[in-house]
């Protein structure tokens, strides 16, 4: 945009609002306000025209009504009595569960597949080339179809575990595979297993610092100090010493085969999981490919000088080249992240009781408060997603800041 | 002493043949041990994907080459089978004119949509593909109003009235523009408009109803055709929005910018299910009182505000890329703001969007799907309503949804394939 | 309208449906057709053929009203519905009256807006388990795992059924009848729940129905009937005394066979001669033709003949009539007299 140092002198004349620079753009933002407020004006007025048509009101008081309908899972005390925003909540607790597990097994899937399919091994390469291609160009809809229908006709129905004879029986006696979800045993928490737990962490907290003690080892003497197996050690060793210590507080509860279902134990619904494996794995592809195109803007005389180094080629892959290929991964990653979240809406085709599901579902049949129900969802989507952006935007800025 | 002069009994005179290399070493038993068996960790890889491609061809193949094509229903399948694996493939058979075209369009005019497909081809190519000859892009001019016109039918002075308006409106911005883009922009659009204003009144009332093509109304059309109908208008009308979005978010006039961020970012924020709620369930109330606006068109316009906010980001992005010294030079010309994004700029940063564009295209044909979700008849709609929920076909999941999957794999792998190329094409100049 | 014809071409023509206005009766003339909202596939009730040609209990009301008012039982256009979208499609116009088994309740009614004009299905919620289950009481359930066809009242009766019985269940919902027809056979739940009518018609459907029973529990009560938009009177005169005629059809043996010859000259019964218009006025009061309710009852027979070709015994879903037999023979089908 051109800037006149020295503006001509003269009065104001209209024809200036157009044709000099510095009244142009206020002229343009004044017309786009008039014509913004307009729409504004003309789509509400439409509105309080057609609900006063209709006899209809904008209302939220229908949220503290009970909502009168029961949630096959969730994370807070839940009954039919309890509130249509309660039911919400529900909801946005599951969309949230659902979205973070998927987002870390997607990673997972990506990072193997995207790892993989630059193998040296033919087979296995392709083989992943064919998995990224026909989970990116197939509709995301369709695999959660697919993938719940699968769960549903290929394993077991509870009723097979039944009889003299089973047809399906349970892993070691404590994990039950069926088609209504995977039953795992849940620990009971005795009294003293605080103890127990705080052990726990402490030993986490050992690990960490035993690792970077070997690291600072490293670098000081040159020493490489063995760290796998004292972490392995590190992770179990106490904890189960202080489990015997305390007289075994924390037992498990195993699932067992009672009446319709399988009672006791944790239970992961088949929604869920037919859910969460549909986002992960259709993710995956995509951050198969957001690795690979990372991998491959390392340069290879990153892992050529490394290879000179002596380093082995799984040791190249995570010491040399991932960390230089995540600043090129990380930003895609995120938005990834960002449409797994968007994409869990689609759980209403398996019956999981997201978000989408309640407040956008059962809550706006039985209500029929459509309006009312859209937007508050839409409002729960966004400031999830700018939260994420927001996270994002931190974490580009902290890269640019290291690169200079 | 021994006279080891006369013990060389033997002094090659001819070179020996070279001796083919050992049998590790050649021909598919190397490319083995190179590419599948290279090490024991290798080795190990190989087999078990080995074992996984048994496992799925193993499931896979008996399953479609025992398939029954013959049929009136699921029981006379399973009749036919007799216990056998083997999918039953007389559900398409008996189904695919729903499956593509909807549930009622008039079977006699399949040829139309049929036709209009085919022409896709020819409208798409001069985009897609910079070697033809550029008068090639008159067809793509003259494509939607064709298109139009066969799919919906009824009386051909709908589209002539809408094409007249167009080349007019083009014409006038063509002599005004001289002076004043702003000027040439609102005459062309304000010609346009009085045109099919005035040939609005001219039509005779009733023509549709004896016209060359019967008319079909949009609620008729479902199947595939829905899905591609759905995605080519929506991502050829985000297009130009997506351009003006990125424009407006790069403003330096702070209400238009501060428009542009809320709409984008509002837009890319919430899962499109929830604007096909919107669509639905919502959409109806904005409009007047008197007014009822068809499912279809509310559909276009909500999937054509997501792919325009996604669209405007990857523009943002290529006019980001392009070098600062572009602008100032299109500046030092003495160019004005739309002359210089015209001229200098877009061609430039369209040109780098372009790939970008493709997979945002890509995703959102996909993503056309989800109007199954709000009882449309698209392909999912029509496999998971109507014929699903038949006492004949009732049971057959795998060989609907597997149908499904592949139309859309071809087109999608097609496209993708084709994106590439084109990043290949167009990264040669920077090599 | 002149004005329309602009619209088309600015809005991709003929898109921008007609302007409803607030006589819906006047729209629906205008138009030429009938708009009517169904479900998006249930056997017996709304589904359409392998042509396109949708047929069912609640497709025949549809069509009784269009006969009635265009005098073509083919002016209607159907436009498949989900249990989400259908009052937003009633209330904004899209569709003149809705016939989707749906529930006459209090609040759809009063909060909602509607206007329900009569009941053309009396129903119940019933359950339906497996054979080798064992279960011959829905007091038996406790415990069990539930598929649900959401979007409908049904979720709320089954909540409360087992809420009341002091029972636990686990519910899963699921979006279209043929996906929880698919949980239920594969065994992810123990038991499927909907309308009895719509559990007829799914078990019609499966490979071997003997396997499967109905429990005896009736849950709910299920008035199922078509509605239109609070506030136009007229038009929901219309629905309901087409549906009226269909039922007073049956009552008085006036069948689609012989509606002809009763309708050719004035008979002995004056409410016969009333009903199809050969004597009173009965159809100007409407605003429609003399012989609007034979049109309607010749478009698909009487109220009876559409139930016994829809969902009778001799269909694949095979109900009896039940409630849903003529009050003079012990049901709840009553029709107020024509005079």
């Amino acid at each position: 945009m051109s800037t006149i140092t020295d503006p001509p002198e003269g009065s104001f004349r209209l024809s200036m609002l157009i044709n000099d620079t510095r009244y142009r753009s206020m002229t343009f933002q004044a017309i786009a306000a008039i014509v913004l407020a307009l729409s504004f004006w003309y789509l509400g007025n439409n509105l309080i025209q057609n609900l006063r048509q209709a006899g209809l009101n904008i209302s939220y008081s229908f949220l503290g009504s009970p909502a009168g309908y029961d949630i096959n899972q969730s994370l807070i005390e839940y009954d039919s009595q309890s509130s249509h925003s309660r039911a919400a909540i529900v909801g946005i607790l599951n969309t949230l569960l659902v979205a973070f597990m998927a987002c870390i097994t997607a990673t997972v899937f990506g990072v193997l597949a995207g790892v993989l399919r630059l193998s040296k091994n033919w087979l296995v390469s392709k083989l992943m080339a064919v998995y990224v291609e026909i989970f990116r160009n197939i509709p995301v809809l369709i695999w959660i179809i697919i993938i719940f229908t699968i769960m549903t006709a290929v394993m077991p129905a509870p009723r097979a575990f039944r009889g003299d004879d089973p047809a399906a029986s349970m892993l070691f006696n404590a994990f039950a595979v069926t088609n209504r979800g995977i039953y795992i045993p849940a620990p009971v928490w005795g009294p003293g297993s605080i103890v127990v737990v705080l052990t726990f962490i402490a030993s986490i907290v050992g690990i960490f610092f035993f690792r970077r003690y070997a690291t600072k080892m490293l670098f000081d003497t040159g020493r490489l100090l063995p760290t796998f197996w004292p972490s392995v050690g590190l992770f179990f060793i106490p904890t189960i010493l202080m489990h015997f210590i305390m007289g075994q507080p924390v037992s498990l509860d195993y699932p067992v085969l009672g009446g319709f279902n399988f009672s006791g134990g944790l239970q992961l619904g088949a929604p869920l999981i037919a859910l969460w494996f549909a986002l992960s794995i259709y993710t995956g592809a995509f951050i198969a490919e957001n690795v690979r195109a990372g991998i491959q803007a390392v340069s290879k005389g990153q892992s050529e000088a490394a290879g000179a180094l002596g380093l082995r080629p799984g040791r190249i892959m995570s010491l040399v080249v991932l960390p230089q290929a995540l600043r090129v991964i990380i930003p895609p990653l995120i938005s990834q992240y960002l449409n797994i979240t968007k994409n869990s809406s689609l759980a209403i085709a398996v019956g999981y009781a997201d978000v989408t599901a309640t407040l956008g579902g059962i809550t706006l049949n039985q209500t029929g408060r459509a309006i009312e129900c859209v937007l508050l969802l839409m409002l729960f989507y966004l400031t999830i997603s700018l939260t994420i952006s927001a996270v994002m935007n931190v974490y580009n800025n902290s890269v640019k800041l290291k690169e200079r | 002493m021994t006279d080891t002069s006369q013990s060389v009994a033997f002094v090659r005179t001819a070179t020996i043949p070279p001796s083919p290399p050992p049998a590790m070493e050649t021909g598919a038993v190397k490319w083995m041990r190179e590419n599948l068996f290279s090490s024991i960790p290798y080795s190990i890889l190989t087999l078990v994907s080995l074992y996984v491609i048994f496992v799925i061809l193993s499931g896979v193949l008996p399953w479609i080459f025992n398939g029954v094509w013959n049929a009136s229903n699921l029981a006379e399948c399973r009749e036919i089978l007799d216990g056998a694996t083997g999918a039953c493939f007389a559900v398409l058979k008996e189904r695919w004119p729903q499956l593509i075209f909807g549930l009622s369009y008039p079977a006699e005019e399949y040829w139309r949509p049929g036709l209009a497909f085919l022409l896709l081809f020819f409208a798409a190519a001069p985009v897609m593909f910079f070697d033809l000859p550029r008068k090639m892009l008159i067809i793509t001019l003259l494509y939607p109003f064709i298109a139009y016109w066969l799919l919906w039918g009824g009386t051909i002075f709908v589209p002539i009235l809408a094409l007249v308006g167009v080349v007019a409106g083009y014409m006038v911005y063509q002599r005004l523009v001289a002076g004043s883009f702003a000027a040439g922009f609102f005459g062309g659009v304000a010609t346009a408009f009085v045109i099919w204003y005035i040939g609005g009144l001219l039509i005779p009332e009733g023509a549709s109803e004896n016209a060359l093509l019967v008319p079909v109304a949009s609620r008729d059309m479902g199947g595939f055709m829905l899905n591609m109908m759905l995605g080519v208008t929506c991502v050829s009308l985000s297009i130009p929005i997506g351009i003006v979005l990125a424009l407006g978010r790069q403003s330096s006039m702070p209400l238009i910018k501060w428009i542009c961020v809320v709409f984008i970012e509002f837009i890319r924020g919430v899962p499109l299910i929830t604007l096909l709620f919107v669509a639905s369930v919502m959409l109806a109330y904005f409009f007047p009182p008197e007014s009822s606006v068809d499912l279809f068109l509310r559909v276009v316009i909500m999937i054509t505000m997501f792919s325009a906010a996604y669209i405007a980001e990857v523009i943002r992005g290529g006019l980001a890329a392009l070098p600062k010294g572009q602008y100032e030079a299109a500046d030092s010309l003495g160019l004005d703001y739309p002359q210089a994004m015209r001229l200098i700029i877009l061609p430039q940063a369209l040109k780098i969007s372009i790939p970008g564009i493709v997979n945002i295209a890509v995703g959102l044909f996909k993503d056309t799907v989800l109007v199954s979700v709000i009882s449309m008849f698209d392909i999912l709609g029509m496999i998971r309503g109507p014929i699903l929920s038949t006492t004949a076909w009732n049971g057959v999941y795998w060989e609907l949804l597997g149908f499904a999957s592949l139309l859309f794999f071809v087109t999608c792998y097609g496209i993708s394939q084709y994106s590439q190329w084109l990043e290949r094409r167009l990264a040669t100049d920077h090599r | 309208m002149k004005t329309s014809v602009f619209f088309g071409a600015l809005t991709v023509a003929g898109m921008a449906a007609g302007m409803a206005s607030a006589a819906t009766l006047d729209d629906v003339k205008a138009r030429g057709t009938l708009n009517c909202g169904v479900s998006t596939g249930l056997v017996g009730f709304a589904s359409p053929d392998a042509n396109g040609v949708w047929t069912g209990f609640d497709v025949g009301l549809c069509r009784a009203v269009a006969a009635a008012v265009l005098g073509d039982s083919d002016a209607v256009e159907f436009i498949p519905t989900t249990g989400k979208t259908r009052f937003t499609a009633l209330a904004s116009g899209e569709i003149d009256m809705l016939a989707r088994n749906t529930t006459w309740t209090f609040s759809r009614d009063v909060d909602l807006k509607f206007e329900f004009v009569g009941t053309n299905y009396y129903d119940g919620q019933g359950f339906m388990a497996p054979r080798e289950l064992g279960v011959s009481s829905a007091l038996e359930l406790d415990g069990a795992t539930v598929c649900i066809q959401t979007g409908t009242t049904t979720e709320l009766n089954l909540a409360d059924f087992f809420r009341s019985n002091n029972m636990s269940y686990e519910p899963v919902p699921i979006e279209t009848n043929a996906e929880a027809q698919q949980q239920y056979l594969a065994g992810a739940c123990d038991v499927f729940t909907t309308d009895a009518s719509g559990l007829a018609a799914t078990r019609a459907s499966f490979e071997v129905p003997g396997d499967h029973v109905l429990l005896p529990e009736i849950v709910s009560k299920e008035p199922l009937g078509p509605l239109v938009r609070h506030g136009d009177s007229d038009w929901g005169d219309i629905v309901r005394w087409t549906l009226n005629a269909l039922i007073t059809a049956e009552e008085l043996d006036v069948t689609s066979a012989n509606i002809e010859e009763l309708a050719a000259s004035p008979t002995d019964n004056p409410e016969i001669n009333r009903l199809l218009g050969t004597e009173g006025e009965l159809g100007a009061m409407l605003g429609l033709d003399a012989d609007w309710a034979m049109k309607a009852i010749a478009a698909g027979g009487n109220y009876g003949e559409l139930f016994e070709k829809n969902i009778g015994e001799n269909t694949p879903i095979g109900l009896a009539r039940g409630l849903n037999a003529q009050w003079t023979e012990g049901g709840l089908i009553y029709s107020p007299p024509f005079r």
